[in-house]
């Protein structure tokens, strides 16, 4: 087995072997889990998987609660490229849906395609914005962005609560309960699949992935972003501005964020109500991590995430196993994928290096492919 | 109680025996009343076969780097360059000689614009930079080898290709407008990495898979590659094998003849005295002596880099 895996390049040990052994082992913990509740880990896993791909409009479903996971994981993921931890996706997917969502419930009558633009242009600066703050808190005092991010998240929530409670301000003066008017018509973004809810929302994710790999990759910016990441020591001598890119990267990752949240409102929910923690954003620093924040590594780690998303609920219906479940298998995924030694070691894979996850420098955590 | 100190003023005040170590070796004991401050210097400097380097006479021309009473602060806000005055023309090495911890990094951060001065002023090519950034500084034609190449040199996990246009990433023709130009930059990676002799199989390999002196070859190759018109090279040899350390005098002596100005800073004294046509000696935040290299006489280098001489 040891001279096999010699015959394997180290990039496809760290980008393929590693994430998949992970997933696979996160399920193995799990499934200890869930016998220790007296149930069959092969049943529950079956129900899961129809839950998520094989009953009746499930893999729509899985799709759906993909998009946001995209979104979320392409920012989270580029804030690790550049070094910066955010954890404030979960606030920043709100301050995106209320500027994307005022802005989709005040215009009338202009074309889908300006109406849903300006929405998503509205969400992605309010989401540039606020993820910016961190960021320029982090450049100017070196306050750190785990913290601040995490302060957000509750002060974006309190802003969402606040606005669309209020009468005068966002709140439908036509409802009695809290709750924003209903976004235009042509600003819902359409349905693409007929009978179910699967919208041109996953169609801007698919697009979104190349254009981010492309900014990392291929754009000064991104290389910027890449070296600071890596050492900000080396790229401030060599004259890069650490503290613009880190304001800048900040505020890129909280406008894919951002991005998130009106996608789901204008395909989804079409109004807000008082903001509730989805978890989307808090998952997608997992996703992130399972795709070691490259970019294409978003579209499967999402898929995943969405297909335990969706499938937990059937799977607890079938065979009383807690759809919580779900955050177990997450979890174990995370451990092992931040620890590749132990697969490693399980694998018996010798002589190449492999890292996952490298706390950098800057305290942020930077993936090496 | 063990004292360990570079500085013979103190240890000579304090010291009821003294041992004097180089290289990891005990090279002699004695008392202060044995000995004086200049056996002492003599005994921590060493008669080491000199690193020879084949060089010409300096043919000085205009003045390219000028430092004018530049006062710099360290990170505990001490005053770390007291009042320092250079200048470097172009077509000759000027070394500074002294013991680490004297000023020299807070002074080349001063000049490369990674640290603000307190007062004074730096030129570059008589234009007033104090108050610009770094990457102005470097685009005014200055290069700078840092004194840790880790942590300001290279970037470890990205390829040798990105390490070699850290600087000039975003310019003509590594770049159209935001776009990278991956060709060019392989092409011109490629050229240096011959030019420099980095031992490397492909410019896309990981900085991290060089050795020591191949990093540091590295650096040099991107300062170098720039044609700056001013270089400061901070401990350009630190720690680095001795093929790697030939390589890089060589290429510093050879810019020289092409015009280059220098300002070498090195706590290796055989470094100063080989490659420099001017020995600068820095104490404390400030310059001792400036003497010519032919009159630099090593025994009284060492007593001043300690401090022997400091009136």
């Amino acid at each position: 087995m040891r001279r096999l895996w010699g015959l394997v390049p180290g990039w496809v040990v760290s980008v393929l072997v590693v994430p998949i052994a992970s997933v696979v082992l996160g399920f193995g913990v799990a499934a200890i889990a869930i016998v220790a509740t007296g149930t069959d880990p092969g049943q529950a896993y079956l129900a899961l998987f129809q839950g998520a791909f094989t009953n009746n409009n499930a893999f729509a479903e899985t799709l759906v609660s993909s998009v946001p996971y995209i979104f979320l994981g392409l920012g989270v993921a580029l804030g690790f490229r550049a070094g910066l931890f955010n954890i404030g996706a979960e606030g920043q997917f709100y301050i995106g849906a209320l500027a994307g969502v005022f802005v989709a419930y005040s215009i009338h009558g202009l074309p889908p395609v300006i109406e849903i633009g300006l929405s998503l242009l509205a969400a992605m600066v309010a989401g540039f914005v606020y993820a910016g703050i961190a960021g320029f808190l982090k450049a100017q005092t070196g306050a750190h962005e785990v913290i601040t991010t995490i302060m957000l998240n509750y002060v974006a929530f309190l802003i969402a609560n606040y606005l669309v409670t209020t009468p005068g301000l966002m709140k439908d003066p036509l409802s009695r309960i809290p709750r924003t008017p209903y976004i235009d018509v042509n600003a819902t973004l359409p349905i693409i699949l007929p009978n179910s809810r699967l919208h041109a929302g996953l169609l801007l994710a698919l697009v979104a992935i190349p254009l981010v790999w492309f900014l990392i990759e291929r754009t000064t910016l991104g290389f910027r972003l890449r070296a600071v990441g890596f050492n900000a020591g080396a790229s401030r001598a060599a004259g890069i501005s650490v503290a613009r890119t880190t304001v800048l990267a900040m505020g890129i990752s909280g406008a894919l964020a951002a991005t998130a949240g009106i996608v789901q409102m204008l395909g989804i929910q079409h109004d807000m109500t008082p903001a509730v923690a989805s978890g989307y954003g808090f998952d997608a620093i997992a996703v992130a991590l399972l795709a070691r924040s490259n970019p294409w590594g978003i579209l499967p780690a999402a898929l995943l995430f969405g297909a335990l998303h969706n499938g937990a609920s059937f799977m607890q219906l079938q065979t009383q196993v807690s759809a919580d479940l779900i955050s177990i298998v997450q979890a174990s995924v995370i451990v092992f994928v931040a620890a590749p030694e132990i697969i490693r070691w399980l694998l018996r894979i010798r002589g190449h290096q492999v890292v996952a996850v490298a706390i950098t420098e800057r305290g942020g955590a930077a993936t090496r492919v | 109680m063990i004292f360990i100190t570079h500085k013979l003023g103190e240890v000579m005040e304090i010291a009821d025996r003294i041992t004097v170590m180089r290289r990891g070796k005990v090279v002699d004991s004695t008392t202060p009343k044995q000995s004086t401050a200049a056996d002492l210097a003599r005994m921590m400097v060493g008669r080491a076969v000199l690193l020879r380097v084949e060089k010409k006479p300096a043919t000085p021309g205009a003045v390219r780097l000028q430092v004018c009473d530049l006062v710099v602060a360290d990170d505990r806000r001490q005053v770390a360059v007291d009042g320092v005055s250079l200048e470097v023309r172009s077509g000759e090495i000027v070394g500074i000689a002294g013991v680490e911890g004297n000023g020299q990094i807070e002074l080349v951060e001063a000049i490369s614009g990674l640290r603000t001065a307190k007062t004074g002023r730096v030129l570059i090519e008589g234009r007033d930079v104090t108050r610009r950034s770094t990457r102005l500084r470097l685009r005014e034609g200055l290069s700078v080898i840092p004194p840790d190449r880790h942590r300001q040199g290279v970037i470890l996990e990205l390829p040798i290709a990105d390490n070699l246009v850290l600087e000039e990433y975003d310019r003509r023709p590594f770049a159209n407008w935001i776009v990278r130009n991956l060709r060019a930059v392989s092409d011109y990676a490629r050229r240096l990495i011959k030019e420099f002799d980095i031992r490397a199989s492909s410019p896309s390999e990981q900085a991290s898979s060089l050795s020591g002196g191949n990093q540091q070859k590295l650096v040099v190759a991107r300062e170098l590659g720039t044609e700056p018109q001013v270089l400061v090279a901070s401990q350009p040899t630190r720690g680095i094998d001795v093929g790697s350390i030939e390589f890089i005098h060589n290429q510093i002596v050879q810019q020289r003849d092409k015009g280059l100005a220098v300002l070498l800073v090195s706590s290796e004294l055989d470094e100063v005295l080989s490659l420099s046509d001017r020995v600068a000696v820095i104490y404390r935040g400030k310059i001792v002596a400036l003497l010519d290299a032919k009159d630099a006489d090593r025994e009284r280098i060492g007593l001043l880099m300690a401090g022997g001489e400091a009136a």
